[in-house]
């Protein structure tokens, strides 16, 4: 194991070198399955229950398009940095790595930002968490991508400062890779939360 | 790559705080076991309660309230609580040994699945002492599970007890997935592993993708409860119909979560004391798969008298009875193994046997429900109460009978009593029909489930009787299984690594008990039934795939039983609208995930000269 702790020896893609970190990454796929599921679940109550709204407002006069599209270009391109960051750990560059992953966290940030004051704006305008049911699927679904989000913000910390002590090995290589999985997963489903909730919610 | 790490120290604790650290699949079945056992006993005293409360009609000796408490509490607690962590144990105590591997993928988080299991199980049974037990009903329909119908905490404990057992679940299910992928020995291929491990993957897949949907169940219904939501409360625009539609799209996934290791069991069982191989080996795992795609298609047929329409109806009808042609494959291919074999009579194959045509029946009322326009009749009646308890219990308990006693001496290196196991076995099975044959002809006279008392004179009479009989014939059974246990234990460790000198596969090549590392060589897999048909060819052992050299094995760790006291505190801190210990339970959880995260475990290493040290031989 040694003689691949550190930088000059690891292999190609250490994420895989080691039958622990094999291990983790089918696993954490599986995981993901799982999370697809809650996902969808969490969709089809929304569908069934979008339309009754009840005394508040409607989804057509609630959302804002060009706020909502400011976040989902800012959560897309924090898809993309954590890509680079994955290509800096295939070529071992760590400080550029390190680099990617915190603008990766610094875009989730911002799309986190602009969520709670999206969901601000919403209670002023009438629309709260026990307005109608409506407004309970809307905040439950959307609330828990962005826990997802603030989650992620948070591993992906954690794993900057882990690598800072322990190095880029076959131990922490599987980490950092199952992080940006999980961050392009979250990713996708907003892609699909744009689509059915925002879209469909002015549309419909 | 393995001769670096000597210099990490090993850590080793023993009695109690060895079980409460263990990250050992064998110990960790144990413990499945045990909890599994004992909320089986809960379960069952429950069961025998219920069953002297209908006795007689007009009978007062538990009342209304109680009654309710009583039939929802068994029906959750035996399905998530004793089930679940009994297939549990048999899935930790034999996976790995089947695929020729010394743990599963992930130790840590299978430990972690134990605790949040065992922690979300205790929470719900906690209710008794609150006096606020879940009394909805194990489906817990709205609206009468909500605030307005079930005001205090009883629903409470039943939605947030089962969100964290359920997590322990799904861990279990992510962790056997990527098992059964990953860590099968050299040379077992998908269609060479043994159809327990064909059922278990399968099942951890069923896991994987119905869990999570009760998951959001229960989060709903618990937001509505304790956050005033609306996903159920119709006068905010709630639909009641949807928590149905959830349930079941997790619930009848569920059922097939329980029956497939059952059928997994069987299949194992009846070739061995058949000596011969299983007949239709391929066609048997097609089955498998095929009903667990089905499985997943046919929710609604929980729900036929809801109001879906002709269309919803007829299609989920044609569903549900196609799950009969694959459920029938495998019940002809094992009559065809035992066909002409040399039958032993063991409590396992007893158990096994007498497990097929009790099946059957309860196949045969499966698809007579299937039926929607006759379902309109058997609905809510005793019928469907007699249909379920013959494929859970006559199914799946009978499975787990068999198993147990089939993979004792693997577990704890001593045989169980054969007499002893036979009057169990003829106890329990006699009980069993007596208890429900006769609820299918109440079903049918008109007997209304879940209600906690009858007029005389209606024809139910005699026939109640002779149910409580059976269920107190069911408790002697299991009773008798106990002592052969407690008796048992007395006996010398003297299993031999065969135990029952008819083992096909690998887990009968290694001691009993194993030792921690399983495995001391990685087998070679030849063939299917790989350790049959190395005795065929006249091997004494299995070819080594390896060298003899140091094994690395994981640390053990307290961190899961933190993590799930967390949880637990939490679910305390939340339902009773404290946010501060909420908080508090979250982050001991949390903090258990940093610790874990960031402090690296680098296991130990046991060397060759330290490999046979208390190993039974």
């Amino acid at each position: 194991m040694s003689a691949h702790d550190h930088a000059e020896g690891l292999p190609h893609q250490p994420e895989t070198a080691t039958l622990e970190g094999r291990n983790k990454i089918l696993g954490f796929w599986i995981f993901l399955g799982a999370e697809t599921v809650l996902f969808g679940t969490l969709f089809s109550a929304y569908l069934a229950l979008r339309h009754n709204v009840m005394d508040g407002p409607h989804p057509s006069e609630l959302f804002q398009l060009p706020m909502v599209f400011a976040a989902t270009m800012i959560l897309l391109t924090s898809s993309l940095t954590s890509v680079f960051a994955v290509q800096a750990l295939h070529s071992h560059k760590k400080n550029a790595m390190v680099g990617w992953l915190l603008v990766t966290i610094l875009l989730g940030l911002g799309f986190l930002g602009l969520e709670i004051y999206e969901f601000s704006e919403y209670v002023h305008e009438g629309h709260g968490f026990t307005t109608s049911a409506f407004s309970s699927a809307f905040y439950t679904l959307v609330g828990f991508h962005g826990a997802h989000v603030a989650f992620g913000i948070l591993w992906i910390g954690l794993l900057i400062l882990q690598i800072f002590k322990k190095d880029l090995t076959v131990v922490t290589a599987p980490k950092i890779y199952v992080s940006a999985i999980y961050w392009h997963f979250i990713d996708v489903v907003w892609v699909f939360i744009f689509t059915v909730v925002y879209l469909m919610g002015k549309v419909g | 790559m393995s001769a670096h790490a000597h210099e990490h120290k090993v850590k080793r604790y023993t009695g109690l705080m060895d079980w409460l650290t263990t990250v050992d699949h064998k110990k960790i079945g144990i413990l499945y076991m045990i909890a599994g056992l004992f909320f089986f006993l809960i379960g069952g005293l429950e069961a025998i309660l219920i069953r002297v409360q209908l006795m007689e009609p007009n009978n007062d000796f538990v009342s209304a309230d109680t009654f309710n408490e009583l039939i929802t509490m068994h029906g959750t607690t035996m399905i998530f609580l004793a089930a679940m962590p009994l297939l549990f144990a048999l899935m930790n105590a034999v996976i790995p040994l089947q695929i020729g591997a010394r743990d599963v993928a992930f130790p840590f988080l299978n430990s972690l699945g134990f605790w949040t299991f065992f922690f979300g199980g205790l929470l719900l049974n906690l209710s008794w002492f609150a006096s606020a037990v879940p009394d909805a009903g194990w489906t817990s329909y709205v609206p009468l599970a909500s605030n307005t119908y079930s005001s205090g905490h009883g629903v409470d404990y039943y939605v947030i007890g089962l969100q964290i057992a359920g997590i322990g679940t799904l861990l279990g299910g992510i962790n056997f997935m990527a098992t059964i992928i990953n860590m099968r020995a050299p040379g077992m291929s998908f269609m060479r592993m043994p159809m327990f491990t064909w059922a278990i993957f399968i099942t951890s897949a069923l896991i994987v993708f119905a869990f999570p949907v009760l998951t959001v169940g229960l989060v709903a219904l618990m937001f509505d409860r304790l956050f005033e939501a609306n996903f159920f409360e119709a006068g905010n625009g709630g639909n009641e119909v949807l928590w149905e539609h959830i349930f079941w799209v997790f619930g009848h996934p569920e059922v097939y979560i329980l029956i497939m290791p059952a059928f997994g069991i069987i299949s194992e069982i009846v070739s061995t004391f058949s000596r011969k191989r299983l007949f239709g080996y391929s066609s048997m795992v097609f089955a498998t798969v095929l009903i667990a795609f089905l499985g997943f298609m046919v929710w609604a047929h929980h729900m036929f008298t809801v109001g879906l329409g002709p269309v919803a109806n007829a299609l989920f009808s044609i569903a549900t009875m196609l799950i009969a042609v694959p459920t029938g494959v495998k019940i002809f291919n094992w009559l065809f193994t035992l066909w002409g074999g040399s039958i032993r009579f063991t409590t396992a194959s007893l158990f096994a046997i007498g497990f097929i045509p009790t099946f059957v029946m309860g196949g045969v009322t499966g698809v007579m429900l299937a039926s929607a326009p006759a379902d309109f009749q058997y609905h809510d009646s005793y019928f469907v109460v007699a249909h379920f308890h013959y494929v859970i219990v006559g199914g799946l308990i009978f499975g787990i009978f068999a198993g147990l006693h089939y993979w004792w001496p693997k577990m704890f290196g001593r045989m169980l009593n054969e007499g002893l196991g036979k009057i169990t076995f003829w106890t329990f099975f006699t009980g069993f029909h007596l208890t429900f044959f006769v609820q299918h002809f109440l079903g049918l006279l008109g007997m209304p489930r879940r209600v906690f008392t009858y007029l005389p004179n209606q024809g139910f009479d005699t026939m109640n009787m002779i149910s409580t009989i059976g269920a107190f014939l069911m408790g002697i059974g299991t009773i008798a299984f106990l002592l052969n246990v407690f008796i048992t234990w007395a006996k010398p460790r003297n299993a031999a690594a065969d135990a029952w000198e008819d083992g096909r596969t690998l887990e009968w090549t290694i001691p009993s008990p194993p030792p921690e590392y399983n495995f001391k060589q990685t087998p070679l897999v030849r063939g299917y039934d790989a350790w049959w048909k190395e005795k065929m060819d006249g091997n004494k052992e299995m070819t080594p795939a390896e060298p003899v050299g140091p094994i690395h094995m994981p640390s053990p760790s307290i961190i899961p039983l933190v993590m799930s006291i967390g949880l637990f505190i939490a679910g305390y801190g939340f339902m009773y609208d404290n946010l501060i210990v909420g908080g508090v339970g979250l982050l001991i959880t949390l903090g258990g995930m940093f610790f874990r995260s960031v402090f690296d475990d680098h296991g130990f290493h046991i060397e060759p000269e330290d490999q046979d040290k208390g190993v039974h031989a």
